[in-house]
């Protein structure tokens, strides 16, 4: 073990796949010679030449489409959009192609795509550069989504990310890049000293589909994803109430053991998302809960989100969930 | 060969090469295009075939020596040199205390015109009132021409409380409706389709109004730019679409975002007239855009541009060329300082001097400054105000509608 930051743990999980496959490539707006402009893939090109690592023209559209041709002929392209804000000009290549090829070829055509960008807010990056839009591809069948939200997971997951045979959206959540992030803008530590800051050096993989529980708690079970682990970890301090702490970790598919033996344990559920609220992925874990273990539930599940608007500038410390807020949210089931 | 190209050389897979990277020696391609070179062609009569030589070479006016030549002067009167000169010089000294705020922590974030300053602000100079603006983040300088007040602009990068952006962007994602300036997106080049369906409506209205828009280099690559000039090519409104070519997307050089390095000769496929541009020309800028746009008002349609400049500065205060880039790459651009340019045409012909350069030096020092300071009147980074809590919830729909309306009692501010 080794102690590394996030940016540090996905570049040596993208290194140790371009080591060990040739079939890698790595591609996207400024990946290449400067790489990437929050250093993720800095020193690959050097190390494993240009047409390994490279530059590509300024458009998710064509990055999205020429991925999925090189995954359809052999290669294992890991991509990078460089804000999840701009991967919507590879929404159509994402949803109607890469999505479905598998199934519209009746299982003749594949292709293994990994789309790492970094989302959520917390840098001020007003309306386009916070979004978290992992609930626009929960809904579309035929590719997985992971949000990472620590150095050790982010390695883990990245690598299996990568070995997986289906298209793969993996959120990695740029505010976390150097630090956890605790709902605090006045509080900002690095990752050193955190227990999850501790990454294989080698090889190193967690299955998708697997979640973490964090912590262990009796009360009420707190599920989260991305930055918010972090915050709700804080919010669960300040509620003094015992709760088990869930980070998802795979969204699709997700961990539902792991959930419904946690929700069957406490009989209480909050949500916590940095995405809108409506149609958010905190809906459908919802939804889930109620199905699987309704008669478990000793009060209605919440979900502690961002605001239904788009995503503020100046007052992103009112838009983002707080710690406060998840606070009074544990309290308040535990209240019911 | 470089340590790229030896890199490169085991796989037939073709990947650019900037001219240089950082420790090795600047480059840039060769720079021997006069003033005389090109001919003024009638905008009234010119076919997209008529313009190959334009797209090709290099449109100027100013020549090496900073004289004014060639058959597109547009002999303009030196009142307006001046004013073109000291919009310039205004922007640059605005940028360049934006920059400071920034490095000091009060604002969150920068983006200078360093080095494109003639842009917007020679073309918005050759347009009417009437004409709409579709700006990226490199045209902010618009705004003086269309006369926007820098207190109201400060206010919009902090984000305080008179920002009438409400908080909501990050800096520099101006929006200016008074002076038709339309409201600057993060997502690059969606603005450049965008402008062909305002033309298309000015069209449909008959109104007399030209839009004008531009995209980077960079994001020339992104659909918006494709759609743009096909939509314009068929239906012919009256728009004028620019490529500024600064040759640098962040770490991108424009040798890595496409096959081939002319911009301007792309829209001859859509029968649209092209024309390369010095984009540190006032002259040559100013020209081009008023042929465009008597053009535009004839109903003869678009005109594609390529400004070719060079980004001199950082791509945004998140950005450190040298990274990627000769560190003193800028030294080596042949292309010279546009402002300079015009502040030496302009003592040439006898309209300008030192003595009154360096006055409306600390005359526009001295405004910036002012109104930096009634800026922060108004709400600083660190300390606010900044526009209340409600204007998350608002401005989503025209009328704000009940789950949003319980979020924002759920909030409570
Ligand atoms: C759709 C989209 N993708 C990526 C980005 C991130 N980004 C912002 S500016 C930029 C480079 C733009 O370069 P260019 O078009 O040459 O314009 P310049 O900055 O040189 O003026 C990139 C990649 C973005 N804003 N929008
Ligand atoms: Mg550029």
């Amino acid at each position: 073990m080794v102690e590394m930051n996030m940016i540090q743990a996905l570049n040596s999980a993208l290194d140790i796949q371009l080591k060990n496959d040739d079939s890698v490539v790595i591609f996207g707006e400024d990946v290449g010679f400067f790489g990437g402009v929050f250093r993720v893939t800095d020193t690959l090109q050097q190390k494993y030449g240009k047409h390994r690592v490279f530059d590509s023209p300024l458009a998710e559209g064509g990055i999205a489409a020429t991925a999925f041709g090189m995954g359809i002929n052999g290669l294992r392209p890991v991509v990078e959009i460089q804000f999840a804000d701009y991967i919507f000009p590879a929404y159509d290549q994402i949803v109607n192609e890469i999505s479905k090829i598998r199934y519209r070829s009746g299982g003749e055509f594949s292709t293994p795509i990994t789309f790492r960008t970094p989302a959520g807010g917390g840098i001020k990056g007003g309306n386009h550069h916070s979004q978290s839009p992992e609930a626009q591809f929960t809904h579309t069948p035929g590719i997985k989504v992971v949000y990472c939200s620590n150095p050790n997971n982010a390695k883990g997951l990245l690598t299996a990310a990568i070995e997986s045979n289906d298209p793969v959206i993996f959120f990695e959540p740029k505010r976390c890049y150097r630090g956890p992030f605790y709902g605090d803008p006045h509080n900002v530590p690095t990752w050193a000293g955190h227990p999850k800051s501790e990454v294989p050096e080698d090889y190193y993989k967690i299955e998708l589909g697997k979640a973490d529980i964090v912590q262990e708690g009796s009360e009420c079970t707190v599920i989260a994803w991305g930055a918010m682990v972090h915050v709700a970890e804080k919010g669960i301090k300040e509620s003094g109430i015992s709760c088990e702490l869930i980070d998802l970790q795979t969204l699709i598919p997700f961990d539902k053991d792991t959930i419904v033996n946690s929700i069957q344990k406490t009989g209480r559920c909050v949500i916590v998302h940095e995405a809108p609220k409506t149609s958010g992925f905190g809906a459908e874990i919802s939804a889930s809960i109620q199905e699987r273990c309704f008669y478990s539930l000793e009060s209605p599940i919440t979900r502690v989100t961002g605001w239904d608007t788009p995503f503020p500038h100046s007052t992103e410390w009112d838009y983002l969930p707080s710690p406060e807020r998840i606070a009074t949210a544990i309290k308040n089931t535990i209240e019911e | 060969m470089s340590d790229e190209d030896k890199a490169n050389k085991s796989t037939p897979f073709r990947v650019g090469t900037p001219p240089a990277r950082p420790g090795e020696k600047p480059t840039f391609s060769s720079w021997d295009f006069q003033p005389e070179d090109l001919k003024k062609l009638d905008p009234l009569k010119c076919t997209s075939k008529d313009t190959e030589k334009h797209a090709y070479g290099l449109l100027r006016v100013l020549n090496d020596s900073n004289e004014a030549k060639g058959e597109w002067d547009p002999k303009l009167d030196p009142d307006i040199l001046r004013k073109g000169l000291e919009y310039m010089m205004k922007l640059r000294i605005f940028d360049d205390r934006m920059m400071k705020m920034q490095r000091t922590g009060k604002l969150s974030f920068y983006m200078r015109s360093l080095g494109e300053e003639a842009i917007a602000i020679a073309q918005t100079m050759a347009l009417e009132e009437q004409d709409w603006i579709f700006p990226s983040y490199r045209q902010p300088g618009a705004q003086f021409v269309r006369g926007r007040d820098m207190v109201s602009m400060i206010c919009h990068c902090i984000g305080n409380e008179l920002d009438n952006v409400k908080g909501r962007q990050m800096p520099v994602h101006y929006t200016y409706k008074e002076g038709r300036f339309i409201s600057i997106s993060s997502p690059v080049g969606t603005q450049f389709s965008q402008a062909v369906g305002v033309a298309m409506a000015s069209a449909y209205k008959g109104t007399d109004e030209v839009t004008i828009t531009w995209l980077g280099d960079g994001t020339s690559a992104q659909g918006d730019y494709h759609y743009g000039l096909n939509f314009a090519s068929a239906f012919k409104p009256p728009v004028i679409l620019n490529v500024v070519n600064n040759q640098w997307a962040i770490s991108t050089h424009s040798n890595l975002a496409t096959g081939g390095v002319n911009f301007a000769s792309r829209g001859l496929s859509y029968d649209i007239p092209c024309f390369r541009v010095d984009g540190n020309d006032f002259l040559a800028l100013y020209s081009i855009t008023k042929w465009a746009a008597e053009r535009c008002r004839a109903g003869l349609g678009p005109t594609h541009i390529e400004i070719y400049t060079y980004r001199a500065g950082a791509h945004s205060s998140s950005d450190d060329p040298s990274r990627y880039r000769p560190g003193d790459e800028a030294e080596f651009w042949p292309g010279g300082d546009p402002v300079e340019r015009l502040k030496m045409h302009l003592i040439k012909i006898g309209e300008w001097d030192e003595k009154r350069d360096k006055e409306l030096t600390e005359k526009i020092d001295s405004e910036v400054m002012a109104a930096y300071k009634e800026a922060v009147k108004y709400g600083d980074l660190a300390n606010g105000p900044f526009p209340p809590a409600s204007t998350i919830f608002s401005d989503v729909y025209e009328e704000i509608p009940w789950h949003i309306q319980e979020q924002r009692e759920e909030l409570g501010k």
